[in-house]
């Protein structure tokens, strides 16, 4: 499955170079209302154990029963990475005695995981280092539920749980050791994280721990077989996940080339000191004594159920990509940009039909423009008063009604860079504050003609330089026209006058 | 007056219904017989007079408002304290369930309240439901009311893990109860005691409330005097719930409405496997009797095989354990029931002060079995090869049911036996299943019903074992076996 396309990162060890191997395994909370196989919420932040039922504290003769949302979105992830939905799969109890276990074990798949093999494609990027496109392998998905979570700080000798999370649903997602580089790694969970946002499934809040990924690292001598691997837990960022593979090879070369052998083990990230330390030890790993769960009946899922996981499924981030570039002519800059975030691309088209129909015109015609205005107008704009494109304080009707007016002619680009400001600061109408600020851009020649006399007059030296062969003083007079119309002169009509005045 | 204690619930339903006694005189009466025998019979952890009366008092008045009444209006039952009941302290006569008082009710108990019962207490059993003489509760040994007519006063195994539920019956201090059955619990002590109990098709009765044994095989069901009362128990206990995912989503038949014990055009199989060595020659005998009994009622006999018999008991106390292991992982100190924090103790060392000092031998003994067939290197030969047994076992009903409609065998390879005989012997006590893990195994229903007693006077059941789903036909060939046996005989009351 492996793929075979070279990625150039190695580590200079004082023997050769290494090559480094990396799998991950990513914990996504899937989006629902309710718990895996309970009635109970799911909110984050809520007080703790304010989100528990019987079943989720394991009270005595509680039964588990699987939530349909949550199946379903972990089959449309599986169809989102093109991967085979096993219609028949069980779930198995993992076996262990912890404080935030209620049950004493958690409700996951082993055996018959609910989505098998599907891929993932990570994109050629040369600033990163990533020398060409690369499929990713995903050994499978499985759904499992959460634990709670321990509270050491609550008391001097006491830990306190907090079971709010306990029950919630996970997809795991496993992929091939597939990846050979940080950058790859770093990559594929961007990526992985960009397709179950589009989808839904998951959020992808990092920081709130909905997604966060075991990272398995090994390294070995190019050619060489797999190196023995260590797994670095609970990896909460793209930048972390980076760092725990450069950091944790680096450690294994030293390990290695000091005469010593990488033992297989759970390891910790320590952001601060930006090292992994050992966690446990194979050799006390847990016993989790894995057998089908008794209270649950497998799951078999029809044709149907499958059929309308597929079809729910919006346009993914690679497809909507190339399709702004063919279909609507976005630069290709800007049509990654557009597609990172599905909120972005949401937004975007919004603004492209709005645009399309308030100037009569294809969404074709006004894409380019658009994305271009987006881009660098509009996110600069946002990010300068302090927003971000969810709290925008301008709609994209607003802002395609603003687009209008420097479509038509009403107002200048640079007018409407002022207006733009004045929008997020006021949230008023674009055409409101054209009105009221008298922002409106003056196409009579008549008017522009007396400005331009003015400047010509006011700069006659100016004047028999550009008669003399200055031309680049044409863009002088522009500038000083604009200037004495406070900016609202029609670019374009200042040009033709001044071409006809200064002959 | 009659005596209300001697009726059971048919009988007890329509008095109250007719107006020939009020529900609270049938709770008042068996309140007393419940008080009466605590000492010596030990069969309730805790009684409950006052819910029996709470009941019976909301049935009178519903009668007196012309309320329809339900199938079990004015029927006090004792329930086994393995299902969760609101406010009232549920223990399955575990150590480590000390001072549990669940703030729900289990869906089974609900239904039977809801039919218009009432409860009169919770009744002992053995611990978790583990075990097959009643003696590992931590409540105590339930004393069966059997004596053998030899002059000596040995107490006899009530049988378990229904214990409680099978003395109370038959000792009259109600007139049906709930029971569980994971192996035999339900069956085995039924025979023991004289009565008639009916595990149904695995998934007819909700478990959603009843603490877990082994998920895949427990089944509650009722036991009581006969078959019809069964039969009307078990249409209260039965139906789909949502909120257990093995639960059948089936409609519930009118079994007690459609009760026939004419078999004419029925075929009775008979087990071959079942003649088993150890098997007491009574026993044997009383087989060969219901065989008879069933020809009168019409049936024809043949001949079957069920060829994995023998693996069934082994492969059960690999499954039923392995279950159990995990099941009872949840009872951990932290949330519920008993804690010992030893000073200074961390995390696993409370788990295990908790867990040794709540649990008991049995318990103990299982959950150490079931951890190990399920440990890393014994799974495939031990779990993995005994859901393969089950798997067989399962197919050797299905084939033995394309040639008959009902399977007769005994209930238990012999009579009750004296506290103390086997339960240093564990492996003894296991044996006590041998004939009724078989149909646990493969899910099916299953019920005891007596057949007669022996020559030291202790009662012999019958077990009828039917196809999924017909529970109609084994109650109609137990109703065949009760009408020809006419087993009346009751404990004689020496406590």
């Amino acid at each position: 499955m492996s793929s075979t396309a070279t990625s150039t990162y190695r580590i200079q060890g004082a023997t050769g170079e290494w090559e480094v191997v990396i799998g991950l395994e990513v914990h996504a909370q899937v989006t629902s209302n309710a718990k895996l196989f309970s009635g109970a919420a799911t909110a984050f932040g809520a007080e703790p154990n304010a989100q528990v039922s019987l079943v989720d504290a394991a009270m005595p003769g509680m039964l588990p029963v699987p939530n349909r949302e949550c199946i379903r979105q972990a089959v449309r992830t599986g169809l989102a990475i093109e991967a085979q939905i096993n219609k028949w799969s069980r779930f198995d109890r993992k076996n262990y005695f912890y404080a935030d276990l209620p049950q004493g074990y958690q409700i996951s798949q082993l055996y018959h995981p609910l989505v098998g093999e599907g891929s993932l494609l990570i994109e050629a990027d040369e600033k990163a280092g990533i020398a060409e496109d690369k499929v990713i392998g995903i050994e499978r998905i499985h759904v499992e539920q959460d634990a709670g979570k321990l509270m050491h700080d609550q008391h001097p000798t006491m830990s306190f749980v907090d079971l709010n999370r306990s029950g919630v649903a996970l997809m795991e997602i496993v992929s091939r050791p597939d990846m050979r580089s940080p950058a790859e790694a770093g990559a594929y969970l961007a990526k992985l994280r960009q397709i179950v946002r589009y989808v839904g499934s998951c959020d992808g809040n990092m920081d709130q721990g909905s997604m966060r990924a075991d990272v398995n690292v090994s390294v070995r001598k190019p050619g060489d077989e797999f190196g023995t691997r260590t797994e670095t837990k609970n990896v909460n960022s793209v930048r972390f996940v980076m760092a725990v593979v450069e950091a944790e090879a680096l450690r294994q070369v030293d390990l290695i080339e000091d005469g010593g052998t990488v033992v297989q083990e759970t390891r910790l990230y320590d952001p601060d000191r930006n090292e992994t330390r050992s966690m446990r030890s194979k050799e006390d790993a847990h016993d989790y004594r894995y057998f089908p769960d008794p209270d649950l009946l497998p799951l078999v899922l029809d044709d149907a159920f499958v059929e309308e996981c597929r079809a729910s499924l919006p346009e993914l981030p690679d497809a909507k990509r190339n399709r702004y570039i063919a279909e609507l002519g976005v630069p290709e800059y800007n049509a990654h940009v557009l597609t990172a975030e599905v909120e972005t691309a949401r937004w975007f088209e919004a603004l492209l039909s709005e645009t399309a129909a308030a100037q009569g015109k294809s969404e074709g015609e006004v894409a380019k423009q658009a994305s271009n205005w987006l881009i660098s107008e509009f996110f600069g704009a946002l990010n300068k008063a302090g927003h971000e494109l969810a709290d925008s304080p301008v709609s994209h009707e607003q802002a395609a009604e603003l687009l209008a007016l420097v479509g038509k002619g009403t107002i200048s680009g640079s007018i409407a860079k002022q207006v733009l400001e004045t929008m997020i600061e006021t949230g008023d109408s674009a055409g409101t504050i054209v009105e009221r600020e008298g922002l409106k851009q003056e196409s009579d020649s008549g008017a522009i003609e007396a400005a331009v006399d003015k400047v010509l007059a006011d700069n006659a030296d100016k004047v028999a330089d550009y008669k003399g062969g200055k031309q680049q003083l044409f863009g002088f007079f522009v500038g000083q026209t604009m200037k004495a119309m406070q900016g609202k002169g029609n670019p374009q009509v200042v040009n033709e006058v001044l071409k006809a005045k200064l002959g | 007056m009659t005596d209300l204690t001697q009726l059971g619930v048919k009988a007890i339903r329509e008095g109250v219904a007719g107006g020939d006694f009020t529900a609270r005189e049938v709770a008042e009466a068996f309140n007393a017989n419940v008080a009466a025998a605590q000492d010596a019979l030990n069969a309730f952890i805790v009684a409950t007079p006052e819910k029996a009366l709470e009941a019976a008092d909301k049935v009178d008045a519903d009668r007196a408002a012309g309320k329809p009444l339900g199938a079990m209006a004015g029927v006090p039952i004792g329930m086994k304290d393995l299902f969760a009941t609101r406010g009232v302290q549920t223990t399955a006569a575990s150590h480590i369930l000390d001072h549990f008082i669940p703030e729900y009710e289990s869906t089974v108990s609900q239904k039977l309240w809801d039919a218009g019962a009432g409860m009169l207490g919770k009744l002992n059993l053995d611990q978790f439901a583990m075990g097959s003489s009643n003696e590992t509760s931590y409540y105590g040994n339930v004393i069966s009311p059997w004596r053998r007519n030899d002059g000596g006063n040995a107490a006899l195994a009530p049988g378990g893990s229904s214990g409680g539920s099978s003395a109370a019956v038959a000792a009259r201090l109600c007139p049906a109860a709930t029971g569980t059955d994971t192996g035999g619990s339900i069956r085995q002590p039924a025979a023991f005691t004289g009565i008639s109990g009916i595990k149904p098709t695995y998934g007819r009765c909700s478990r959603w409330g009843i603490v877990a044994f082994a998920s895949s095989l427990d089944q509650a069901g009722p036991m009581a005097r006969d078959v019809t009362d069964c039969a009307i128990m078990l249409g209260a206990m039965a139906g789909f719930d949502p909120k257990d995912s093995t639960s059948l989503d089936m409609p519930v038949p009118d079994w007690a409405g459609s009760l026939n014990a004419d078999l004419k055009g029925k075929r009775v199989g008979i087990p071959k496997e079942y003649r088993m060595d150890g098997t007491d020659a009574e026993i044997l005998g009383l087989w060969d009797q219901g065989i008879a009994w069933l020809k009168d009622a019409g049936a024809e006999v043949v001949d079957i095989s069920l060829p994995h018999t023998k693996y069934a008991l082994p492969a059960y106390y690999i499954v039923a354990p392995a279950e159990a292991s995990s099941n009872l992982a949840r009872y951990d100190g932290v949330r519920y029931g008993l804690r010992d924090l030893p000073q200074g103790a961390n995390l696993q060392d409370m788990y295990a002060a908790t867990r040794a000092a709540g649990f008991g031998d049995e318990v103990k003994r299982r959950i150490l079995i079931g951890t190990y067939v399920l440990s890393a290197g014994f799974y495939d030969a031990y779990y993995t090869q005994a859901m393969k047994v089950r798997t067989l076992i399962q197919r050797d009903f299905a084939a033995a049911f394309e040639t008959c409609d009902v399977i007769l065998a005994p209930t238990t390879p012999t009579a009750s036996f004296a506290l103390g005989e086997k339960i240093d012997d564990p492996l003894a006590m296991y044996l006590n299943d041998v004939f009724s893990v078989p149909a646990s195994l493969a899910g099916l229903p299953a019920m005891s019903v007596p057949g007669g007693l022996n020559k030291d006077g202790l009662p012999l059941g019958l077990q009828i074992i039917g196809k999924a789903f017909d529970e109609q036909g084994v109650l109609d060939a137990g109703l065949a076996i009760e009408q020809r046996a006419g087993f009346v005989a009751q404990p004689g009351k020496w406590w």
